[in-house]
């Protein structure tokens, strides 16, 4: 009796699993869909968001030049579908109607979202990260695998895991107060910026990184290195035609699963990437990435610039979502349990 | 020449390593001395409204734990039922890949979820709210080292449990939860050290408050979250509480990572 069920109270956990991601990504689509419907995929290379720009409504430019403006206004409330942007959009135009009756005859106005400043964003500071760390963490992990003698490993190794779970706010932090100031002063340009945010970013996911190319380097068997130093290859030697290709499909997984990680961060850039919507000209240039675009304005959108964060929150939902099974179903298959 | 080589590479090795130790050092030296100078007693006396901390600490111990209520117990059924129950199965082996790829999914994600599920509905942002955030972010981490540490136990002790005649729920409880308790237990540690430290789940559901409170069903003091608007005030004070803030979380997920450690050493001497 109780064998029964609880083998359906663990199979119901397993399948909540399956139930919470089809419900992520469900809802997401679902929160998304106003603006979905309204930019469609146009959404992912229009760099302006939030911007009020003129609508050419076919059935109001049809309307006679000199109508009263009461008119006007019953003209618009019966086209538009009653969304809160749009109510927003009204009351301007109201505004306006008292000071220019003739040009509110042929134009409205609506606010146009479009994600590519922070799509680009997020792409950028994310390969500025993996230019600095990923050369970086491969000399530690080098070093640890296969260079430290043993009692310098274990405990740099165990460091190096302790700091992979130091929370990224931490990191965020010190690069605004620390950091970022002395890359300004090097590389000019603002304190708060692409190059700064991507660095930091860079810095958080070395642990994580260096800690899983470590454990991919050590499982190349100690009879094929023995073997090659016993015909006198040297240690770099070694490294380069032993270790890296046995372990090379370990290594570019683990490469790309601290991808997904850097792709989704969001505190450790929050600090740092100066969250305005403007595509870098310089790498020194303030920008926003999707995650932080999301923490910065989640709180104060609503109705379709809310609907825009969603969909943004679906293409990098959807999009890490292809990295990191990428990286673990194609790469780390070995490792799987 | 090869030897030269050799020495040169390595030498960038033993130098990348080191720049990447400096770097961490840095931060944590930092984060000691600011921290530090910012530390005092009534810190763990007041709440944030004057200057303490008490709320955020006791706020963001209760949304974790109230996340652990959650997620442990799913968690582990649900690794139970990858490794006991279905076994092998396609259904297990899907379920067994999505909660992997949910273990690196982006927090903030989580986050947008659950503002959509059970912030909005409800009218306002509250503990529950952040509680099932962190609880969705805990899930995938327990199961996943639950399945592995079952993992380890030999198949021997569950034959010889059924040769005795005990049931599957008999020596999944009795013998394979036993022999596998320690390493649960220390993969319990350290997702709970792993979602005590998150903030982006938290920003838009649980927000958070300066006054103390154990209702969850309003905005909720995090000290996370608090910690990311107080270090963008402008006022030195502001950040100084942010850095002992910092300071006290990194030491807590530090202490809770490093027993989890402990504890599996000294099983496997």
């Amino acid at each position: 009796m109780l064998e029964k069920l609880f083998q359906k109270i663990s199979l119901g956990s397993a399948s909540f699993v399956l139930v919470l991601l089809i419900g992520i990504f469900v809802t997401l689509f679902l929160a998304a869909k106003p603006a979905i419907d309204e930019f469609g995929l146009h959404f992912l290379v229009d760099p302006r968001w939030n911007t009020e720009v003129p609508v050419e409504n076919s059935d109001m430019t049809k309307e006679p030049q000199a109508v009263s403006s009461s008119m006007m206004q019953d003209g618009v409330t019966t086209d538009d579908v009653v969304e809160d942007e749009e109510d927003d959009l009204l009351a301007d135009d109201e505004d306006l109607l008292g000071d220019d009756e003739d040009l509110e005859g042929e134009k409205a106005t609506k606010t146009v979202y479009g994600g590519l400043v922070p799509i680009v964003g997020t792409i950028l500071s994310t390969l500025i990260a993996m230019l600095f760390a990923v050369p970086i963490a491969m000399g530690i992990a080098v070093f640890l695998a296969e260079i430290a003698p043993k009692n310098i490993s274990t405990p740099v190794g165990i460091a190096i895991e302790l700091l992979a779970a130091i929370p990224s706010i931490i990191f965020g932090m010190w690069g605004l107060f620390y950091f970022a100031p002395i890359i300004s002063d090097i590389f000019g340009g603002y304190q708060v910026s692409l190059l700064t945010a991507g660095l930091v970013l860079g810095i958080m996911i070395l642990p994580f990184m260096a800690a899983i190319t470590r454990d991919s380097m050590n499982t190349t068997p100690d009879i094929l290195k023995e073997s090659a130093y016993a015909l006198g290859a040297t240690k770099f030697e070694v490294i380069k035609d032993v270790i890296f290709p046995y372990s090379k499909v370990g290594i570019i997984g683990s490469i790309i699963l601290s991808l997904g990680r850097a792709l989704g961060e969001t505190m450790a850039v929050a600090f740092l990437i100066g969250a305005v919507y403007q595509l870098p000209e310089k790498i020194t240039d303030p920008t926003i990435s999707i995650p932080v675009a999301m923490a910065v304005n989640f709180g104060e959108a609503s109705g379709l610039g809310e609907s825009a964060l969603f969909y943004l929150g679906l293409i990098l939902f959807v999009f890490s979502f292809g990295v990191i099974s990428l990286a673990k179903f194609y790469f780390l298959k070995r490792n799987k349990g | 020449m090869r030897l030269v080589v050799n020495k040169i590479v390595l030498g960038l090795s033993v130098f990348a390593a080191l720049l990447g130790l400096v770097f961490l050092g840095w931060i944590l030296v930092t984060l000691f001395l600011k921290g530090m100078t910012a530390m005092n007693l009534s810190l763990f006396t007041h709440d944030l409204v004057d200057n303490g901390l008490r709320n955020l600490i006791v706020g963001q111990f209760v949304l974790a734990g109230l996340a652990s209520l959650i997620g442990i117990p799913l968690g582990m059924v649900a690794g139970i039922y990858l490794r006991e129950y279905g076994y092998g199965s396609r259904f297990a082996e899907l379920i067994r890949d999505l909660s992997d790829i949910m273990m690196s999914a982006p927090s903030i994600v989580i986050g947008a979820f659950v503002y959509a599920v059970a912030v909005i509905p409800f009218g306002g942002p509250s503990g529950f709210a952040g509680a099932f955030a962190l609880a969705i972010m805990m899930i995938p981490i327990v199961i996943n080292t639950t399945d592995s540490m079952l993992s380890l136990v030999p198949k021997e002790l569950r034959e010889a449990g059924i040769a005795l005649g005990a049931s599957k729920y008999k020596v999944i409880f009795d013998i394979v939860i036993r022999a596998a308790k320690v390493g649960i237990m220390t993969g319990i540690l350290l997702s709970f050290a792993r979602i005590i430290g998150e903030t982006a789940p938290l920003l838009f559901t649980s927000e958070t408050s300066n006054y103390f409170t154990l209702d969850l069903t309003e905005s909720f003091p995090s000290m996370t979250v608090s910690i990311y608007n107080l270090a963008n005030e402008p006022e030195e004070s502001a950040r100084d509480l942010a850095w002992a803030a910092s300071l006290i979380l990194t030491v807590l997920v530090l202490v809770i990572n490093l027993t989890g450690r402990y504890v599996t050493r000294n099983k496997h001497k």
